[in-house]
């Protein structure tokens, strides 16, 4: 069994395929919709954490690819600039995943992408722009 | 026991003072007792790294050729307005302005991306920033029009001279109401989502030296990574707040107004920031001395966050309409801890205040002042203090006949 999360980027011919639905149906793949957004221009952008065997996983990978879905892994997505973050600590309590924790000890914020759900919720709280999103 | 700062100099000066910082004291006097601890400490360094509103700058610009009256027309840096009412070439920049073009919360929540606490970071960075003015000319100041870049190296003054600086104690704010709302607190959410607060704590200048025993006009501080003065009581400076036993307010009481050389000042310690949803400010470091005159000082330095209490308030109706009301009062170790209960609620609590960055402020002052680069200031003047009789008065409002 593999999870992962993916960014999907919908092309507009795609935007009105039932692409999820075939994920789930075609090779039992679990689909936890963590963002979803249709842009102006019918542009879509699908954030998916997909959970199922490794070999269906990288089928439905397959599938995606040849209906020309563009795809990255969704660690890439937000970084932390050490240099702009001033710990204070805003963003932490704001954060429904527990990818931004306080250090007891330091009192310093860190931050764990592989917990963040890119909410973006940090992107715009943050006092000092020192949370940033990288596509 | 008893000294003074005049002897603490002394030592200062032969390199022989013994300084600790603010939380070290405590642990110190938990172990070795008060007398012995305020015999052997001389100086307590506190600091605070938080936003701080009422900050700005005087500039200097010098003369052009021909000259040009600032004064009483419109000066912009990156677009930003200056407060142009004062001399010639004088002008004021303001933490809190914004772009005249700026959407502000029109535009929902509101980005807030740029304003006067972001030109007062780029100037101390030494960028050039563009200057534009328009003037209405006089006979001895006939320019009307003036565009140049400038630099911090080439005012002759840029002074920082913030009217209210370094919050002895402040709220916890939460939002009772059933909308997400943005304020000067930060983003609050709805029935008690967060709860956000605002001070250093135990590390905080004015809660180690609660009864401003210590310090008054004159006394040297750290000031946006330099060193800067205080000059005056702060705005709504508010010594009359009701105290725990131990001294401490358990409410927003007094206010520093603080000054200093901005050429001297680093860019890492006045950080322009942006409120979402509320509008643009100055992050600013300050740290504050504190000669350990004698036991009664040492005891105040000593306290910690878990004797430090503030009140918990609704800034969704209670704030606004200025309705004084506490919904329960929290210490610093439980704010600290990441988690207050607030009525049936365990509610996850946020810092404005960098307290990792207030340490940090309170031991490079820690090590300045052993290394004898920085004797402490003697105050010429007292602040207000809590028998004065000084209040911070709501205002009174009296309308008239248009």
């Amino acid at each position: 069994m593999i999870s992962k999360k993916v960014v999907l980027h919908f092309p507009r011919s795609l935007v009105n395929e039932p692409v999820i639905c075939k994920l789930v149906r075609d090779w039992d793949l679990e689909c936890n919709i963590l963002k979803a957004q249709i842009s102006p221009s019918e542009e879509g952008l699908l954030v998916l954490e997909l959970k199922g065997e490794e070999k269906n996983f990288e089928l439905g990978m397959d599938f995606l690819e040849e209906i020309g879905l563009t795809m990255q892994p969704l660690s890439l997505d937000i970084v932390q600039n050490r240099s702009r973050c001033q710990d204070c600590g805003v963003c932490v309590p704001l954060c429904p995943t527990g990818a931004l924790k306080t250090d007891p000890v330091t009192r310093k914020v860190s931050f764990s992408d592989s917990r963040c759900v890119v909410c973006e919720f940090c992107v715009q709280v943050c006092p000092f722009k020192a949370m940033e999103i990288r596509f | 026991m008893s000294k003074t700062i005049h002897e603490i100099n002394e030592k200062i000066k032969r390199g022989k003072a013994v300084v600790v910082n603010a939380a070290e004291i405590s642990d110190i006097v938990a172990e070795q007792g008060l007398e012995s601890a305020a015999r052997e400490v001389d100086v307590v360094t506190t600091g605070t790294f938080g936003p701080m509103c009422s900050s700005g700058a005087y500039l200097n610009i010098g003369h052009s050729k021909p000259k040009i009256k600032l004064g009483g027309g419109r000066s912009y840096l990156e677009n930003v307005p200056l407060h142009t009412g004062l001399a010639a070439v004088d002008v004021f920049l303001g933490a809190t302005v914004v772009p005249d073009e700026d959407p502000l919360n029109k535009v929902h929540p509101g980005a807030f991306a740029y304003g006067g606490g972001h030109v007062i970071e780029d100037l101390v960075r030494g960028k050039d920033l563009r200057f534009t003015a328009t003037a209405y000319g006089t006979d001895c100041y006939p320019r009307k029009e003036l565009s140049t870049l400038i630099n911090i190296k080439d005012l002759n003054e840029a002074v920082l001279f913030n009217p209210r600086n370094a919050y002895q104690n402040y709220n916890v704010a939460v939002n009772l109401s059933d909308k997400t709302i943005y304020t000067y607190m930060g983003v609050l959410k709805q029935n008690v989502g967060n709860a956000n607060y605002c001070s250093a704590g135990q590390l905080s200048p004015l809660l180690n030296d609660p009864y401003y025993r210590t310090l008054g006009i004159g006394t040297r501080i750290f000031l946006g990574g330099g060193v800067g003065y205080v000059v005056w009581h702060g705005t709504q400076h508010n010594p009359a707040v009701a105290r725990k036993e131990n001294g401490v307010p358990q409410a927003p009481a007094g206010t520093l107004a603080v000054m200093g050389d901005l050429k001297q000042m680093k860019p890492e310690w006045l950080v322009g920031t942006t409120m979402l949803g509320y509008g643009v400010t100055l992050t600013v470091g300050i740290g504050v001395p504190i000669p350990i005159l004698d036991e009664d000082v040492c005891r105040h330095a000593a306290v910690k966050d878990e004797d430090i209490w503030a009140q918990v308030v609704d800034y969704s109706e209670d704030y606004p309409q200025g309705k004084k009301n506490s919904l329960g009062e929290v210490n610093y170790a439980q704010l600290a801890s990441g988690k207050i209960t607030v009525g049936e609620k365990t509610v996850p609590s946020g810092n404005l205040s960098s307290y990792s960055k207030a340490l940090e402020i309170a031991d490079t002052l820690k090590q300045w002042i052993k290394k004898g680069d920085f004797l402490l200031g003697d105050p010429v003047a007292s602040l207000p203090g809590a028998e004065s009789g000084y209040t911070c008065k709501p205002l009174n409002e009296r309308p008239f006949e248009k």
